[in-house]
């Protein structure tokens, strides 16, 4: 009798194993050759003497290590790496607060505006940078004219944006600003809506205020949401070397060089594949934080 | 002085329709237990959330307190309200849900503990108070938003259909406690419903809505005995009251007062003959439909409700009769009670 | 009274303020790459000159440049080419895989869902050396042939997620009553979930096809030759003859690469968040 039942419920909620193994093996397959080897072959490189355009590999152990933590372009790409990403997500996060919250009601205009807000997202990752490249540009930057024209400067004694370290650093935090702050306003316009009518009202009748309302209940409330968007944010801005070496190629001086514009510099263009292999491998343990950090928030969703 | 008092209040939400409140005029009597009844879109949430502030009125005027309080937030007016969702603030414990308003009105820290046990000990849930809403049962739920609202001892209480989430078993027993909270309170409370059930049984007085508009104010018994028009007459009473076009009046008479004319004994009663046409038991009663037969009635679809110990045969017909102190008349062209008629058939 | 009207209206000036802000901030670069675009060389390298307005005749000159004497329309023509095959193979291994994991895996399901979340999140500047190795010693160097063949490897994962959600919001007993009418699981898949799914499949293809055109590491380390390149490398790397930019072409191509794809994403953004929300939260 029970075996009967069985069989109908597994009808009913169809666990066909063979089929399902069949229709997910070939992009398990693809991802295991794409992404699982090479993982593994990173690691391998890292521990070799691998150079473009060199077939032969030998086995050096921990010498690439030793080299590149000793190198200050490496020290400097690690504290940038750490320095813009820190910086980038804390400004994203306030203003996309702001921005969310600014857009939360229906206005006249919402749409067109939602749209104009986005671009900075959908463009091209490249193109954003070389555009903001030329905004910055050390001769013709409109930036500085604005400023000129403010007399806030003499003509021609403005400041080189993307040549003087500091600067530079300002500006490679503000195109990694610029690109995020609508992904995250999205999202937390996803995570304001979820919130039920009713909770701020009765934040309302309780006697709370807009700023209350905001800090005490609504943000709160978002958490899940917001982790989501940081998590991602750090991602996006750790591991990306676009940014930098279109607005600045790492320089003045290594003062703008992240881990990943240094792997590529070190390993491409450097023809070092495996000091490249080795730079590149320390994003690993963030990448193993943020995993961990986003399946808890995950899970804690889950279990409301 | 009434708690609350609205004068000629509208809400109009598009611009040429007809408004989801039109003209209302009411008063709360202090401590009282009103009733805003209605079916859906009557308009009984918006006008309660009028009062509450959260929808501005297109006209006219509520006063709570003796003041008017249209330009007044909803944190200015001294009242509560409990949600349908009852809106508990899922992030934070059952005692910083009721610490909150406390909080939000900058009400001195060493204070707080003391209001919170006090308004969780008049609800029985001061053992509650270090979990969290997602902990909670839906009747805790109600109590620790019934707490929330008390803790800051308003003037009015304002409460949005806070029985239809929850279940059939735990609707009756939530309805049990909010009236013995109100009667150990004794804050005058606003009450939405739809369900009648819950008007009748609740209410110190039931405001009748429908469409936006007041069909009646009265207390249960008023509202079901003398109801004002065919709306009232037909929204509270379930099976509805029966309702029989005669010329241009109509009139009207509840299930339960439509007998088997023999036992009508010691009363006037006007009778009328019942075409049987289903019977249903329902343990307690039963329920009979069929239509009138003879004369002008030829075919009117009426109802019954007896009680134990006769059986009917469907098809047959029996003579039936009312009570004449039960009968009800209406104007045909406006729905309204009228002064009783002479039947012409007699 | 007046105490109210006033503070409603400082609270909206502080909306607007926020609004214009942050448009402003946003939106000026895209601005900036029409000025520049249709400016003449003479106007846009006077120092002097207010950047804001046309002090010459606008010239139609960098469009004609970029469209005729540089490889642009070929980088446009090999994106394409790229997209066209990555979108196809993606779905060819995506669709499938999706619901699998949506309807037939059960527990495993939920677990290998997790994993292929966490492969979306290791980064092609962790892979890209390695991965240079591999297309240099499969003789797919300097092709286009290379990014194909790479690409789904950010595209799948993604894919995956999203059509996960799209599938799990099909009530089961559609392609049970299908079954019971005689088809099989598989095919009920074919005749049932996907037509249903369509919007859901346009969405990925809408979205696998931005993220190629975004792509910037693979294609600048796989590609050296200035004619197989794709757009988003070719613009911001061979528009330029030594030290000196074509900024008037160059912001020209930004423009007419970015407007189409922004103009795709906001039809479909919604959907797009509440993939992205609903795999994260779920």
């Amino acid at each position: 009798m029970a075996v009967r039942r069985a069989k109908v419920k597994s009808m009913g909620a169809a666990q066909d194993p063979a089929l399902g193994t069949a229709m997910f093996a070939p992009a398990a397959l693809y991802i295991l050759l794409l992404i699982g080897v090479p993982f593994f072959l990173a690691m391998y490189y890292a521990f070799s003497d691998a150079r473009i355009g060199n077939t032969d590999l030998h086995f050096v152990g921990l010498e690439n290590f030793r080299s590149i933590l000793q190198s200050p372009s490496f020290r400097s790409a690690v504290k940038n790496s750490i320095v813009f990403t820190l910086a980038s997500q804390i400004i994203v996060i306030i203003c996309s607060t702001i921005l969310s919250t600014a857009l939360e009601n229906k206005f006249r205009g919402r749409g067109v505006i939602r749209y104009l807000i986005l671009l900075p997202w959908v463009a091209p990752i490249a193109l954003g940078a070389i555009a903001w490249k030329w905004i910055l540009d050390s001769i013709y930057s409109v930036i500085t004219w604005v400023l000129v024209w403010l007399h806030i400067f003499k003509p021609y004694g403005a400041p080189m944006w993307l040549g003087e370290p500091h600067l530079a650093m300002a500006s490679v935090i503000l195109v990694h600003c610029w690109r995020l702050i609508p992904f995250s306003t999205v999202i937390m316009l996803a995570g304001q809506t979820a919130i039920p009518r009713e909770i701020p009202e009765a934040a309302a009748i309780d006697g709370a205020g807009f700023w209350r309302t905001l800090f005490q209940i609504k943000i709160p409330m978002m958490t899940s949401i917001i982790s989501v968007a940081v998590l991602f944010g750090t991602i996006f801005t750790f591991t990306d070397m676009t940014v930098v070496y279109i607005l600045t190629a790492g320089g003045p001086y290594d003062s703008t060089q992240t881990l990943p514009s240094l792997a590529f510099a070190t390993g491409i263009q450097g023809s070092d594949l495996a000091a490249g292999a080795a730079i590149s491998l320390f994003l690993v343990p963030v990448l193993v934080v943020i995993a961990y950090l986003m399946l808890r928030v995950a899970h804690r969703a889950e279990a409301t | 002085m009434p708690v609350v008092e609205t004068r000629n209040l509208t809400k109009v939400f598009k611009e040429g329709e007809l408004g989801a409140v039109n003209d209302v005029n009411l008063e709360t009597r202090e401590g009282e237990f009103l009733v805003f009844l209605g079916p859906s879109g009557s308009g009984k949430t918006t006008l309660l959330r009028m009062i509450a502030g959260l929808e501005e009125p297109t006209a006219g005027e509520i006063l709570i307190g003796g003041r008017v309080v249209n330009d007044l937030s909803p944190r200015e007016r001294r009242i509560a309200m409990v949600f349908q969702s009852y809106a508990l603030y899922p992030h934070l414990t059952v005692y910083k849900n009721i610490a909150f308003p406390l909080k939000a009105q900058n009400v001195k820290k060493e204070l707080h503990k003391e209001k919170v046990e006090w308004a969780a000990s008049l609800l029985g849930i001061g053992a509650l108070l270090h979990r969290k809403p997602r902990e909670l049962s839906g009747g805790e739920r109600q109590r620790v938003a019934l707490a929330r609202a008390i803790v800051r001892e308003p003037s009015v209480f304002l409460l949005d259909e806070p029985l239809s989430n929850l279940d059939a078993k735990l609707r009756a027993s939530a309805r049990e406690e909010l009236e013995l909270f109100h009667r150990r309170v004794g804050t005058t409370t606003i009450y939405v419903t739809h369900d009648q059930v819950e008007a009748m049984a609740m209410g110190d007085r039931v405001v009748v809505l429908d469409q936006g508009v007041v069909r009646q104010i009265g207390t249960p018994r008023e509202v079901y005995d003398e109801p004002a028009d065919t709306f009232v007459a037909t929204f509270l009473g379930s099976p509805p009251m029966n309702l029989v076009e005669m010329g241009d009046f109509i009139i009207g008479f509840r299930p339960e007062h439509f007998r088997v004319a023999e036992t009508i004994r010691d009363s006037p009663k006007v009778a009328f003959d019942l075409h049987v046409q289903n019977v249903e038991y329902l343990g307690a009663e039963y329920i009979l439909s069929g239509s009138l037969a003879g004369r002008r009635l030829d075919g009117k679809k009426v109802i019954a409700r007896l009680l134990l110990g006769q059986s009917f045969e469907i098809g047959k017909t029996h003579q039936f009769a009312v009570p004449e102190q039960h009968l009800k008349f209406f104007d045909r062209s406006t729905g309204k009670r009228i002064e009783p008629r002479t039947l012409e058939w007699q | 009274m007046a105490k109210k009207r006033l503070r409603k209206f400082s609270a909206s000036v502080l909306h607007w303020f926020v609004l214009v802000f942050f448009t402003v901030l946003l939106a000026f670069p895209f601005y900036w790459m029409v000025i520049t675009a249709f400016k003449q060389n003479l106007d846009l390298y006077t120092v002097e000159n207010n950047p804001f307005i046309f002090n010459a005749k606008p010239t139609l000159e960098h469009l004609r440049l970029l469209l005729y004497d540089t490889r642009y329309v070929r980088w446009l023509g090999n994106t394409v080419f790229v997209g066209v095959l990555v979108v196809f193979i993606t779905l060819l291994l995506a669709v499938p895989a999706a619901y699998a994991l949506a309807r037939l895996t059960g527990r495993w399901g939920q677990r290998l869902g997790i994993g292929i979340f966490l492969t979306y999140l290791v980064p092609p500047t962790l892979l890209f050396i390695p991965l240079s190795r591999v297309v240099s010693t499969l003789g797919l160097q300097d092709t286009l042939w290379s990014l194909v063949l790479v690409y789904p490897s950010f595209t799948v994962p993604f894919s995956i997620w999203l059509l996960m959600g799209f599938f799990k919001a099909i009530p089961k007993e559609l392609e049970d009553a299908a079954m019971v009418d005689g088809l099989t699981r598989f095919g009920a898949f074919v005749k049932m979930v996907i037509p249903i799914s369509v919007s859901g499949i346009l969405t990925v293809v809408i979205f696998t096809f931005t993220l190629v055109t975004q792509e910037f590491v693979y294609a600048l380390t796989f590609i050296s030759s200035e004619s197989n390149q794709m757009v988003g490398v070719g613009i911001p790397i061979f528009l330029v003859r030594g030290d000196v930019y074509f900024w008037g072409s160059l912001m020209a191509a930004c423009l007419i690469t970015s407007l189409p794809i922004a103009l795709l994403y906001n039809i479909f953004l919604d959907r797009f968040i509440a993939g992205f929300t609903v795999g994260a939260v779920k």
